[in-house]
């Protein structure tokens, strides 16, 4: 028998009571765990130093959050993993071998000016790690196309990308080692099994909408593709650019990023198209052979106005 | 073709764990009349009812003790024999202190009926009449007046939907009633068909009650005018906007009511109450039960009546566990967490829900990441994130032209939201905020 004095016990709040099981930090351990075969390919292709890279861009990352919260006075947030995220994004997106002295300025850059200047998690415009990467492509435009040999690579592949190949020698990489990996790329975007493995893992447990990774497999399917048709020897074809470069990992794991991509199904839709559009047009006609960054980084900068322009009907209205 | 097999539903929606196991196997339980009861004035929407007796009368159980005031309004039967002891103010299961009269309970029961009316015989008016004259309340959670929503303004009324979904976690009482009562629920249905004219009946109910839908499908096989619609377990299926979308494939339009589209939705407990109301004379004075959670100790589906105090019942069902941390009235999605364990049962109480702390989940609020999960899931397609921010920058006009007075509160935003932000709070104060800006 109870007594009502128990009543005084009792936890008062409003419903909903119950909660699915999801919070920040278990949806960016997710993520970082989505993420580790696409590491451990680049362990694989380019050597164990790449773990480095990833550690000390890790560490800076978590470093600069903090010492910016400290500064501002405000709640220490690391513990949200979100700049661990990051941290392991912008590694993963930089060139083998690269300089760890470069790969910490370029983690300083992404947390204190791609997130914390706009307010912290959740405030940014655009992705984090894509903004360390624009730095370090600014500030080491040398060494962020300095391309490494990977392991096991057959003889005909040399150091470039597959992109820079085909668009300055008109070199076309062949399908199977763009997939598996054995190609001239930054660390974590050369192998296309290691990056599926982690997108539908993603997708699978919903943190990816797949309406983002999809709309830009499309887009890029129907943009290159019509390139194609009309000159098959002067573009390249459709799954060339599929696998190539960045363009993979840019759909799964940078263009979905939450907080910089649209929340209405119809706006990622335009959102993944718009990227793949950007991408042919920079790689097709533009002075660089890569451009997943430019473009995901561009059509961050719309994803407000894309937002309001796809508000959807609220059910029952008439329009 | 699996595509065309899937089962009919709505646009967005949640998953919870059902926890319906608890109490689906067990049948209704009669629990005694306690010591005393309490029976607020107020158990509807609408105005309080008026009382008719004073203190120091003695009362049998069924008599009217207090009338409709108004149009918005029920009438109020003893649930007791016994003597009412004052009329005075009391908390209720809703967090508000409101007028009630408490009755201590005498050992032998009377009871006061009214005639018992042929349900064949019977003509729409005579069922309104009744059903009004009853004092029955929709059981669905708002508690409207029944004879409201059969007195349509005008309109032609062509379907009349049950609304057997219960979408909410934990509870099974429309489950066993659909189970245990399924003959007087079809009676019930035909009831109020006639009542409003209307052609066809429709049963819509979630895919995870097989045994209902089996016993009703068996006991209509004589009925072409009534459908048993299987729908997708989700919630809130039981919404009636979703449930007629699901059935029907009609949109209410905001600030519409199910007649603008020409239905009209009861809920499977209503229907027992006005079958009884007809043939048995009976006023409604009992409400139909689900205890359950985990911090209970003996869960049960419950017949108990109006006005018994939420702690007899828990008592009755053996007390809680020591690791619980809230207590409910309603189901966990949309019902209200109580704070004072003397406040009674009324007309419309669906479940009371003992939750222990590893039920009832507190994560941290993080800032919002913009993901799109409760864009994702509202399932009138509003826009919960933005509703709660403008509400945090009190610019109600805003979230006005956004529809956040069109909310219903199901909370399903809130249930999905990694970052925890209490997204359907917010709104509701908005909604409140909007709306004192109109009028």
């Amino acid at each position: 028998m109870i007594s009502l004095e128990f009543s005084n016990k009792l936890e008062l709040s409003s419903s909903p009571h119950i909660h699915s099981k999801w919070s920040t930090k278990k949806v960016m351990w997710f993520v970082v765990l989505a993420l580790m075969p696409s590491l451990i390919s680049g362990i694989i292709f380019f050597g164990t130093y790449q773990l480095l890279i990833v550690l000390v861009s890790i560490f800076f990352c978590i470093t600069t959050e903090f010492c910016i919260k400290k500064i501002r006075k405000s709640k220490v947030t690391i513990d949200d993993g979100s700049a661990v995220v990051t941290g392991i994004l912008l590694g993963l997106i930089l060139p083998p071998n690269f300089s760890l002295t470069a790969t910490a300025l370029g983690a300083i850059f992404s947390i204190a000016i791609g997130k914390e200047l706009f307010g912290g998690l959740g405030f940014n415009i655009f992705n984090p790690a894509l903004i360390g990467r624009a730095f370090l492509q600014a500030a080491y435009p040398v060494a962020m196309t300095t391309w490494s040999k990977p392991n096991f690579s057959v003889d005909t592949i040399t150091s470039a990308t597959p992109l820079a190949a085909y668009k300055f020698d008109k070199v076309l990489t062949q399908l199977k080692p763009m997939i598996i990996g054995n190609i001239g790329g930054s660390i974590g975007e050369t192998s296309a099994i290691a990056i599926l493995l982690g997108g539908f893992f993603l997708i699978a447990v919903k943190i990816v909408n797949w309406r983002i990774p999809l709309s830009m497999i499309f887009g890029m399917i129907l943009f290159s593709g019509i390139l194609w048709l009309i000159d098959p020897l002067k573009y390249a074809n459709p799954l060339f650019h599929l696998f190539a470069g960045g363009f993979l990992f840019g759909a799964f794991f940078m263009a979905t990023d939450w907080v910089t991509s649209p929340i209405t199904s119809k706006g990622m839709w335009i959102f993944g198209f718009a990227i793949s559009l950007i991408i042919v047009v920079i790689r097709t006609f533009g002075g660089l052979p890569e451009g997943v960054m430019y473009a995901i980084l561009i059509m961050n900068a719309f994803v407000p106005l894309i937002n309001r322009l796809t508000k959807p009907k609220i059910f029952g209205e008439q329009k | 073709m699996l595509f065309f097999n899937q089962k009919k539903t709505f646009r967005g929606g949640i998953h919870p764990n059902t926890y319906k196991e608890l109490t689906e196997d067990l049948s209704f339980e009669i629990m005694p009349p306690p010591k005393q009861v309490i029976i607020p004035l107020s158990q509807h929407t609408g105005k309080p009812a008026k009382p008719l007796i004073n203190k120091g009368t003695k009362v049998k159980t069924g008599e009217l003790i207090a009338e409709q005031d108004g149009y918005i309004s029920a009438n109020i039967h003893s649930s007791v024999t016994g003597k009412v002891i004052k009329i005075s103010s009391a908390v209720n299961v809703n967090g508000f202190i409101k007028e009630s009269i408490f009755i201590e309970t005498d050992e032998n029961e009377e009871f006061c009926k009214m005639p018992s009316l042929n349900i064949e015989a019977i003509t729409a008016e005579e069922i309104k009449t009744r059903i009004k004259d009853a004092g029955i309340v929709g059981l669905g959670g708002a508690a409207f007046p029944a004879y409201v929503k059969l007195s349509p303004p005008d309109k032609k009324i062509d379907y009349v939907i049950l609304n057997g979904c219960e979408c909410e976690p934990y509870l099974t009482r429309d489950y066993r009633l659909m189970i245990e009562r399924t003959d007087d629920i079809i009676s019930g249905l035909k009831l109020i068909m006639k009542a409003v004219n209307a052609s066809k009946g429709i049963i819509g109910i979630e895919d995870n009650k097989i045994e209902a839908i089996n016993k009703l499908k068996k006991a209509l096989s004589n009925y072409s005018d009534i459908s048993i619609i299987p729908l997708k377990t989700k919630y809130p299926q039981g919404a009636e906007k979703m449930l007629i979308k699901a059935v029907i494939n009609r949109e209410v339009p905001p600030g519409k009511l199910p007649f603008d589209v020409g239905c009209i939705i009861h809920n499977i407990g209503t229907t027992i109450s006005i079958y009884d109301a007809i043939s048995k004379g009976e006023p409604q004075i009992t409400a139909a039960i689900t205890v359950s959670g985990k911090g209970i100790n003996k869960p049960k589906n419950l017949i108990a009546r109006v006005g018994t105090p939420l702690i007899d019942i828990i008592n009755f069902c053996g007390g809680i566990k020591s690791n619980t941390k809230k207590i409910i009235v309603g189901g966990p999605m949309m019902g209200i967490a109580q704070y004072d364990l003397s406040a009674p049962v009324t007309k419309a109480t669906s479940g009371i829900l003992v939750l222990n702390d590893e039920e009832v989940t507190n994560f941290k609020e993080t800032n919002c990441l913009r993901c799109g999960k409760c864009v994702e899931v509202c399932p009138l397609n509003l826009i919960p994130t933005r509703l709660a921010r403008l509400t945090q920058f009190k610019k109600y006009e805003d979230a006005k032209n956004l529809g956040i007075t069109v909310c219903m509160e199901c909370g399903t935003c809130t249930y999905n939201c990694p970052a925890n932000i209490p997204l359907v709070q917010w709104i509701r104060l908005g909604k409140q905020k909007a709306m004192s800006i109109i009028s």
